[in-house]
């Protein structure tokens, strides 16, 4: 699961105010360009003023991905969708806006933001799309598509980033949104208990207001939902301070392909009574059953937060700054974010902002502390940056003095994403490396792209820069190319090459985004083929007629 | 002539971006726990008052940044001199006894007068009280000129120009030094105070004093009522599909 860049990154601190969601970038026009990397690129972005400089003339239409994916064919076991089976969809929801049939009818309109990503990257023919409102209904869907071979597709918020909750065929979408309650909320253990349609943001609100947090932020919050977040176990930015979900989320209420209703909705801490199953759901995306409800410990929300931001000469710099954080502000540390100069300039050459520090530096680093009391966390702080500067791990840095300024810096880590865009297209990577080698992969990368005279300031060259960023606490790079235009040349020098220096520091190829169709053939890379032949047994026994979101993930 | 004795100002309020929440007695805004920062307005005083200084000419001899206010206004006067001041005043006023415009600007009268400031400028309100009233109490009891809600300044020997906002447009004034600017939200962009500035702010020097050492007794003249929240807006309705909200459009008249 990803974290989909914002358009507005410096409102995401912001509490109060609407996150923008992923579901307003559809304006953006996308590069009318072929390609089958499996990199994850993004649209471009409108600039600071809102507008598109030196936009390609728009795409009418998103690529099919089927068409992106040649080698990919329809399984001739599924059944097609006849008028009986809208029917008895009709029938059992009842609502009518509760199904989109583009079966009897022409629905295209209707049906085709479910049939494709945000991203315009990925989109598929499904024809129809059911909204269940209750688990007891989600039950039946299943239980009819598995007994009439109807593949589905398990559809939360839409904003993934590797194409895995869109349809590929015709697979019918069974959207959540219409599941959106919040069940219960304990004020003593934390405890928060509700469906799974329940937008992130709506519920972290809930939650502010009863001074918790929810365990979880990412950028797309305003439209990404619970139940697609702990299905693709989404990563984000609060993980260094709170955990994976796999941690967090406590129970969780199911169905399977079979109608089988898996009421685990437990509220309690500890539960060593037998196999953990739960945890096949949370990262399965959708493989192996529906999450229709979670119950989730939520920590108390802190009231003290102040961020820092440095300039630092050299990555070993970045990693003894990184031990003294974790030494000296130790739990009230909350995040800590790497970016490279590169992508720093790429920011201040796309927004024409003011720089918060004065020269060049090799590496930036963003420092957030959380806390319960202000005068207790400034101490810790101040003696950190005292500390640093003094031992000259850091050459320059800012703290934030007020709301304003925190945002400010904030959005130069959370900007990054979006102004890569500008150029025209990005290759994106989202690994995980041992810390020490963290950032040798983007000088490999950098090293031989330019070596095959790749890398150029004018449009002569595909490529404008390769560039790295990421979860430094979560050892989480982002290996980010920003491209005019998406070139074969380019993906032939960057695959498999990402992939096999990956493996051979045994990291992982989709630290949060997930596997979807993008990543589903190169998982070879990060796992043995015991491990995929263990996971592909546990398909088989969940679902083994595989109607689940087919076609991806194993 | 000499050089500029610049006078800056500040406060300590609660943080523009916190949400402030009326006490249960309601007579105050909830200021315990909450976040505090500088006034947006001062900050851009104190911006000034430094490039001012860059620009050398004519030359600044002193930034001097002054605050009354509860003990931890020491804080934003810490701030100020991150960003470029040479040292603090601090006028320790507990928040009971928190001081009305007035008794501000013969405050500041009295600091002026001690200091030998021939430029203060300040924020043009501060965002807590909202009175906007002190500098053109400061400029009356000074009687000295005074241009508001500067958006551009330009000191040449002794004329300051300013360019100012007003409804319409913009207008420009010229004056004499001595006198008083109030800022304006696009005079100019805050820097950074950057760490090795905050560290060097530690060792300037910053003087503790009371309204007594100033010779003044500034008692209210006025007395808080009541304060309320505003009332809270009325939520809407849900409804379930298309055809539910066109029945209720309808039942409402608008359709």
């Amino acid at each position: 699961m990803a974290l989909a860049p914002r358009l507005t990154a410096s409102l995401r601190r912001v509490a109060l105010s609407p996150r923008p969601s992923p579901l307003i970038q559809r304006f953006s026009p996308i590069c009318p360009v072929r390609w089958t990397s499996s990199a994850t690129s993004e649209p471009r972005q409108p600039d600071a003023e809102g507008t598109l400089k030196n936009a390609p003339a728009p795409a009418k239409t998103i690529q099919f991905t089927a068409e992106t994916y040649p080698n990919l064919k329809r399984h001739s076991k599924f059944a097609k969708l006849t008028q009986e089976h809208v029917t008895f969809f009709q029938d059992l929801l009842g609502v009518e806006s509760a199904v989109i049939d583009g079966l009897s009818k022409d629905a295209s309109e209707d049906i085709e933001a479910f049939n494709s990503d945000w991203m315009r990257k990925y989109r598929g023919h499904s024809q129809l799309v059911v909204k269940p409102g209750s688990t007891e209904e989600v039950s039946k869907i299943l239980k009819y598509c598995n007994d009439n071979l109807l593949a589905v597709v398990p559809q939360g918020g839409n904003t993934g980033l590797v194409g895995g909750s869109v349809p590929v065929f015709d697979e019918i979408v069974i959207n959540m949104q219409r599941m959106n309650k919040i069940r219960s909320f304990d004020e003593v253990s934390g405890i928060l208990v509700a469906d799974a349609g329940v937008i992130l943001e709506v519920a972290d609100n809930f939650l502010a207001d009863k001074s918790h947090i929810f365990p979880l932020d990412l950028g797309a919050k305003g439209s990404c939902q619970i139940g697609g977040n702990v299905a693709t176990n989404a990563g984000g930015l609060r993980l260094l301070r709170y955990g994976s979900l796999h941690g967090n989320v406590l129970g969780i209420e199911a169905v399977l392909p079979d109608g089988t209703i898996v009421d685990d909705l437990s509220t309690l801490r500890k539960n060593n009574t037998g196999y953990d199953i739960k945890q096949l759901f949370i990262g399965g995306e959708g493989t192996i059953g529906i999450i229709t409800a979670i119950s989730i410990v939520c920590p108390q929300r802190s009231p003290a937060v102040n961020v820092a931001y440095f300039g630092l000469e050299s990555f070993e710099q970045v990693q003894n700054a990184f031990r003294e954080a974790k030494n000296q502000l130790s739990e009230i540390l909350s995040a800590f974010e790497l970016m490279d100069g590169r992508s720093q300039r790429l920011v201040k050459t796309v927004t024409g902002k003011k720089r918060p520090l004065e020269g060049d530096h090799p590496f930036y680093c963003l420092v957030e502390t959380s806390g319960s009391n202000t005068d207790h966390d400034s101490e810790k702080l101040q003696t950190f940056l005292e500390s640093v500067m003094e031992k000259e791990i850091v050459s320059d840095g800012v703290l934030a003095q007020d709301q304003t300024q925190l945002q400010d810096l904030w959005s130069w880590r959370e900007g990054i994403s979006e102004c890569l865009g500008h150029w025209g297209g990005v290759y994106k990577y989202d690994l995980s490396i041992p810390i020490a080698d963290l950032y040798t992969l983007v000088n490999d990368t950098r090293d031989r792209l330019t070596k095959a005279g790749l890398v150029g300031e004018d449009d002569s060259y595909p490529v404008v820069d390769v560039l790295g960023y990421g979860h430094m606490g979560d050892a989480n790079l982002h290996l980010n190319v920003p491209v005019r235009r998406y070139d074969k040349e380019v993906e032939k020098q960057l695959e498999p090459f990402v992939y096999e220096w990956v493996q051979k520091r045994s990291g992982s190829i989709s630290a949060e985004h997930g596997l979807g169709i993008a990543k589903k053939s190169f998982i070879g890379y990060s796992r043995s083929p015991t491990m995929v032949a263990l996971m592909k047994q546990i398909k088989n026994l969940y679902d083994p007629n595989g109607i689940m979101n087919p076609y991806k993930y194993i | 002539m000499s050089g500029l004795r610049i006078l800056v100002p500040v406060k300590r309020v609660i943080d523009y971006a916190v949400k402030p929440r009326v006490n249960r007695a309601q007579t105050a805004v909830e200021t315990a726990n909450v976040k505090h920062s500088m006034n947006p307005f001062d900050e851009l005083s104190i911006e000034e008052a430094v490039r001012l200084r860059e620009r050398k000419s004519p030359p600044v001899d002193e930034i001097v940044v002054f605050s009354a206010g509860p003990p931890k206004a020491q804080d934003v006067l810490r701030t100020a001199m991150g960003m470029g001041a040479d040292r603090g005043i601090h006028v320790v006023v507990e928040e009971k006894q928190a001081l009305e415009p007035l008794g501000v600007a013969k405050l500041l009268q009295k600091v002026v007068a001690e200091q030998k400031s021939n430029l203060v400028i300040l924020g043009k309100q501060s965002i807590d009280d909202d009175a906007a009233q002190t500098g053109q109490m400061l400029a009356g009891l000074l009687n000295w000129p005074q241009a508001t809600q500067a958006s551009k300044v330009q000191v040449e020997g002794e004329v300051v120009t300013v360019v100012r906002e007003v409804d319409g447009g913009v207008e420009t004034l010229k004056a004499k030094l001595p006198m008083v600017i109030t800022t304006d939200l696009r005079l100019n962009e805050p820097r950074y105070a950057t760490l090795p500035n905050i560290m060097k702010a530690k060792k300037k020097p910053l003087e503790k004093k009371t309204l007594s050492d100033y010779g003044l007794d500034v008692p209210p003249r006025l007395k808080t009522i009541k304060v309320t929240e505003p009332p809270p807006r009325q939520g809407g309705v849900k409804v379930d599909d298309v055809d539910g909200m066109i029945s209720k459009l309808k039942e409402l008249g608008a359709l």
